[in-house]
């Protein structure tokens, strides 16, 4: 098929609710509470409670595990520890088992006696009710013996080493492209900068958790906090030698993920196996403190960004080098440097990444994973390039757009980044820009105006769905696909209805299941896209299929026609050449008397840019071309702060983000997701950073109260608008998704617009109170 | 949490009674601090007993100044048109602390009495001489970033007291009433309930074992009229101070005729700072003199590793105070 011409803006121009601002279609369920979450299927018989006991300490052996007293308490089913949980099938400890598991981490706990951070689970103890298994959980001895840990990179007791793969082998650790030493000591300008990263957490609202329910020995259900049933379903099966078959996994609703959630962590199969040890379902759902060490976070780094320039301001070479802290096992980076390698036009690129060892658990992909840190850096430079040369940052940026991708040639398969610029600059007021740095005052307050780029790649991937179009007009679709509380059931339903010419509410969207079509995790904004694109494949293989049905019934007007001949319009079968001659689904269906006809679709994403071969699943009649494109989002931010000199505290008071990524499929929850993102950026700006004791290796504000997320009183009124893209490569529908990109370049738009405010540059996030004091104004 | 038990006491004399027979159990009042405190396995009660039916209640114009029940909510005491209009930097520390929900819940005897947000407390797998005396402070070589760096001991650097309304309360000579399980009721200013952590830091306060909390008395004065609390902070609301400062001044021609100064954030305890107020009385009320004040305040300041900057930002705070009431 050629999905070109067959994609969604050219066959259904007069689409009637995609891209409206459609009202959530869950939203009533949530606010009344109806919408069940992974830990609160509260009815399944004889439910009970797990608790997990963690390692105070971070570096140790476990010598002896005392559960007498536990054992005593009433209502204490079992207490779970390596000494008597039964072997898994298979485990992460080794990389053929972590690879076929699908594991983040190359680490089971409970499998040994041996500690290798704080907050590892030791122990889980089962009990009738929540309140026991606590109880019981906090009278465990626990004798360990502890050594002393390494806490991060910076650690002086730490080996730094240079892998060669990062990102779980996803990256390599060093790129060259050009000759990028010659040229930047040949750069008339010159800029070596360093930039440092807080760790940071997820902290969804919603904790991991998980309810384990064997309904037989070989049939397992389990309802767990994931972004993605199915590599959940894997990762279970795998670990407990069962085939995916006989593991369902349900999803039905998720309180955020921003990536934590976006692979099976250890507390889930522990679970399943605490069900199994007390043969009944058991729920488990991690404390807020153990949020902190039980499903990754954003690793505590350091970047160093070399930038090479001519005196007019265009780039001549870009060196990048990060020094980051993994676990004893993983080899895990974020991937900084893929958007520094294709934000601008710049002939001499390098990479690389050092690691070290500490004992830590493996960091993991943190929303805009590697995107939200690496555009801190280049962004930040960028605006000192412009502050060097006299130039507006806006200026500087458009004098090194790159029109074609520059880490590999290709050409954009689509980029409105121009635009962006225009559009945001115009809704922010950029050209009163005064040109100086800390020059413009609000009483005593000092005010800045920063902008930064974002850019987020459109990743390979592909799904499944399944549409059911009943007679009288109803329709159920369907897709294993999960929402993360963005709005995923809302624009499917959309997509579902224009693609079937019903109204949404005709529609019964259902998803977050295993035992519906495939569809891959919701995670590097690659759900909207690829879920959309399969329901719209699956409803024109349900008007294939009546075509089919209209050209062989000699009462359809249709008879004898070529099936080829045959449009949909308006839910009514025509010919094309004579749109008078049809008839519509209902009056076929009823004819011929077909209560439902059901269609398959599989939507196929295009590739993601970390694979120069592109297309691999694209439609083949189309793959060399969609493969000779590089696919991007793109978008800009611009900020105001108003910063107090005297106390050094930072609000952000003005906030415009503009974007093009495609079509939007809601405006509503677009627009929300674009603003959730902003905020998620601007606490990484300003307030947000899980401190690790450098001699313990533990974490000091494990808690809501002591890590900063933004609060309503930090964010002002925000701004967001999207440039209209058509983009014909990426899949059916023209979707990039917008989930990621949200959040790249926040973090520099708020330090550019503290530069500009106080004249001082802080390479350190999160700005907080102490750095903006401590910070002197650069001489410019 | 360890199960306990539960008894609504509902005069004063019963609930000291209780306290009398089981010395480990608690008094609840918002429970606020106190929930937290036992759901993290920090503090341990048999029983709990709640004062909340007691009647410290009431927010009373008195001859000396104005009287506050123990028992009285953040929220109602933030609002109150009494505390506002004689009492500013009273309402002000209540309505910038924690959040409307918490407020709400919370008393002022359990303000009072709340503990420190230092990390290494706040987690039973530290080492805390506070919680464990004698197992020793991590935070000295850790992560003090917002820990105390006034009246602090090699035992303890911890903002014992981490929130505001005793910052004000610290400034302006509030009294507290106490009363112990006789019946007996003794007054104690606030500047005298709290305790250096010395080689002590467990001992926080100098309410003896089953005292109550009674009331606040505030007096009623010319600088505490003009008076102001500010926070800085690393989020807009509810979070705790890096610094504060409670101050109120009476000014006459240009003159400070009194001043009144305490610090919060910066000291082991709500930090009233008589040299400040000595570098201000007599002087004219510029922003000369607040500086010198601010350097007054801060002069025997020592801090660690990671809070340094609270010596400069606590004087800007302080100096920012002063010029919001001059």
């Amino acid at each position: 098929m050629d999905f070109t011409e067959q994609s969604f803006f050219e066959t259904n121009p007069q689409a009637g609710s995609v891209g409206q601002p459609l009202d959530r279609v869950d939203g009533r369920a949530k606010v009344t509470g109806q919408a069940r979450y992974s830990a609160e299927f509260n009815n399944l018989p004889g439910l009970c409670h797990a608790v997990l006991r963690t390692s105070d300490v971070a570096k140790g052996r476990i010598q002896s595990i005392d559960a007498s007293m536990a054992l005593k308490q009433p209502g204490v089913l079992a207490v779970l520890t390596h000494q008597n949980l039964p072997k898994l099938a298979k485990t992460p400890n080794d990389p053929e088992g972590k690879k076929a598991i699908g594991a983040p981490m190359g680490f089971m706990p409970l499998t040994s006696d041996v500690v290798h951070y704080a907050g590892q689970p030791v122990a889980l103890v089962v009990a009738d009710t929540l309140e026991r298994a606590q109880h019981a959980a906090a009278l465990l001895k626990i004798q360990v013996t502890a050594e002393a840990p390494i806490a991060s990179y910076e650690d002086k007791k730490a080996q730094l080493f240079d892998p060669e793969k990062v990102q779980d082998g996803k990256t390599k650790a060093r790129t060259v492209r050009g000759n990028p030493q010659q040229a930047f000591a040949a750069a008339p300008v010159q800029l070596t900068h360093t930039y440092d990263h807080a760790i940071n957490h997820h902290n969804p609202m919603e904790p991991g958790a998980t309810t384990a329910h064997w309904e037989a020995p070989d049939r397992l259900t389990v309802y767990d906090a994931t972004q993605g049933v199915t590599r959940t379903q894997k990762a279970l099966s795998t670990m407990l030698g069962l085939s995916a078959e006989q593991v369902r996994v349900v999803t039905k609703y998720l309180g955020g993920g921003f990536g934590c959630k976006g692979s099976s962590w250890p507390h889930t199969v522990l679970t399943v196996q605490a069900a199994r040890a007390v043969g009944r379902p058991v729920k488990l759902a991690l404390t807020r403190p153990q949020m902190f060490t039980s499903m990754g976070h954003r690793e505590d780094q350091t970047q160093t960004l070399k930038l090479g320039a001519t005196r007019d301001g265009k780039l001549t070479a870009l060196i990048h080098e990060k020094t980051s802290t993994t676990s004893p096992w993983d080899n895990y980076a974020e991937p900084n440097s893929k958007i520094i390698n294709i934000l601008y036009e710049c002939p001499n690129f390098e990479a690389t990444y050092q690691l070290a060892r500490a004992n830590v658990m493996t960091s993991t992909f943190t929303r805009a994973p590697g995107e939200a840190p690496g555009s801190f850096a280049l962004e930040c430079s960028m605006d000192d390039l412009a502050y060097q040369l006299g130039l507006d940052p806006l200026e500087i940026r458009l004098r090194n757009y790159a029109e074609k991708d520059p880490s590999t040639g290709q050409a954009w398969s689509s980029k409105s980044l121009k635009q962006c610029y225009q559009r945001g600059a115009e809704l922010f007021g950029w050209s009163k820009r005064n040109p100086k740095a800390g020059q413009t005052r609000d009483g005593r307050l000092l005010v800045g105006w920063g902008m930064a780029t974002a850019s987020y790649p459109v990743h390979n991937n592909q799904g499944t769905a399944r549409v059911r179009l009943y007679a009288d007009g109803h329709a159920l679709v369907q897709t294993g696909a999960t929402d993360l509380g963005t709005g995923t059931y809302t624009v499917m339903t959309q997509v579902a209805a224009d693609s079937l010419w019903i109204a949404p509410d005709k529609v019964r969207f259902e998803l977050g299941d295993t035992k519906l079509p495939t569809a891959p995790n919701s995670g590097g904004s690659v759900a909207a896209g690829t879920v959309s694109s399969s329901i719209y494949m699956a409803a024109q293989d349900v008007w294939q299929k009546l075509i089919k049905v209209a050209v062989l019934d000699k009462k359809s007007p249709l008879y004898r026609a070529k099936a080829a001949d045959v449009e949909v319009k308006q839910g009514r079968l025509q010919l094309k050449s004579n749109p008078q001659k049809g008839e519509s689904y209902a009056d076929l269906m009823k004819r011929a008397e077909m209560s439902d006809v059901e269609g398959n679709g599989q939507g196929r994403y295009g590739s993601g840019y970390e694979d120069a071969q592109a297309a691999a699943n694209a439609d083949p009649t189309k793959k060399d071309e969609a493969g000779n494109h590089s696919m991007h989002s793109f978008g800009a931010h611009f900020c105001e702060v108003k910063v107090d000199p005297d106390l050094g505290t930072v609000r952000v008071t003005r906030w415009v983000s503009v974007h093009g990524a495609g079509r939007i499929l809601n405006a509503k929850t677009a627009r929300s997701q674009i603003i959730g993102g902003s905020i998620f950026g601007i606490g990484s700006a300003l307030m947000e950073t899980t401190v690790r004791d450098p001699n313990y290796a533990r974490y000091t504000n494990a808690s809501l109260a002591d890590y900063h997320i933004p609060v309503n009183a930090d964010i002002p009124d925000m701004t967001v608008e999207f440039i209209d893209e058509k983009d014909p490569y990426i899949n059916a529908m023209g979707v990039k998704g917008i989930g990621e990109i949200s959040m790249v370049g926040v973090a520099a738009a708020v330090a550019n617009a503290v530069f500009h405010a106080t004249g001082k540059r802080i390479r350190s996030l999160p700005i907080t109170p102490d750095k903006v004091l401590a910070t002197k104004p650069m001489q410019v | 949490m360890n199960n306990f038990s539960y008894t609504q006491a509902s005069t004063a004399k019963e609930a000291t009674g209780i306290r009398k027979d089981q010395p480990a159990a608690a008094y609840i009042a918002g429970g606020t601090t106190l929930l937290d405190l036992m759901k993290a396995n920090l503090e341990e009660h048999p029983q709990l007993v709640d004062i909340n039916m007691l009647p410290f209640k009431g927010i009373e114009q008195t001859k000396d100044g104005l009287r506050i029940g123990a028992m009285e909510r953040m929220s109602d005491v933030g609002e109150h048109p009494l505390v506002k209009e004689q009492f500013p930097a009273v309402s002000e520390s209540l309505l910038l602390a924690a959040s409307p929900q918490l407020r709400n819940m919370a008393s002022i005897g359990g303000n009072i009495l709340q503990r420190t947000r230092c990390g290494y407390f706040r987690d039973a797998a530290f080492p805390c001489n506070k919680r464990v005396p004698g197992s020793g402070c991590p935070a000295l070589q850790g992560d003090n970033h917002n820990l105390a760096i006034l009246g602090t001991s090699e035992s303890c650097i911890a903002t014992a007291y981490p929130g505001d309304l005793s910052v004000a309360l610290a400034a302006l000579d509030a009294v507290l009433t106490l009363e112990n399980a006789k019946g007996k009721q003794r007054r104690v200013p606030v500047t005298e309930f709290y305790l250096l952590p010395g080689n002590t830091p467990q001992k926080e306060t100098v309410l003896e074992p089953g005292e109550l909390i009674v009331s606040v008395l505030i007096p009623a004065t010319a600088h505490a009229r003009r008076s102001t609390y500010l926070k800085v902070r690393e989020r807009a609301s509810y979070a705790y101070a890096l610094a504060s400062a409670a101050v109120g001044l009476e000014v006459q021609g240009g003159t400070i005729r009194s001043a009144r100064v305490a610090l919060g954030g910066v000291g082991t305890t709500p930090w009233r700072s008589p040299e400040a107020e000595k570098a201000l009385v007599g002087q004219p009320a510029t922003e000369a003199t607040f500086r010198a004040a601010a350097a007054a305040a801060l002069r025997g300041a020592q801090p660690r590793e990671h809070n340094g900057f609270k010596v400069e930002l606590a004087q800007n705070t302080l100096v920012q105070a002063l010029l919001k009431v001059a």
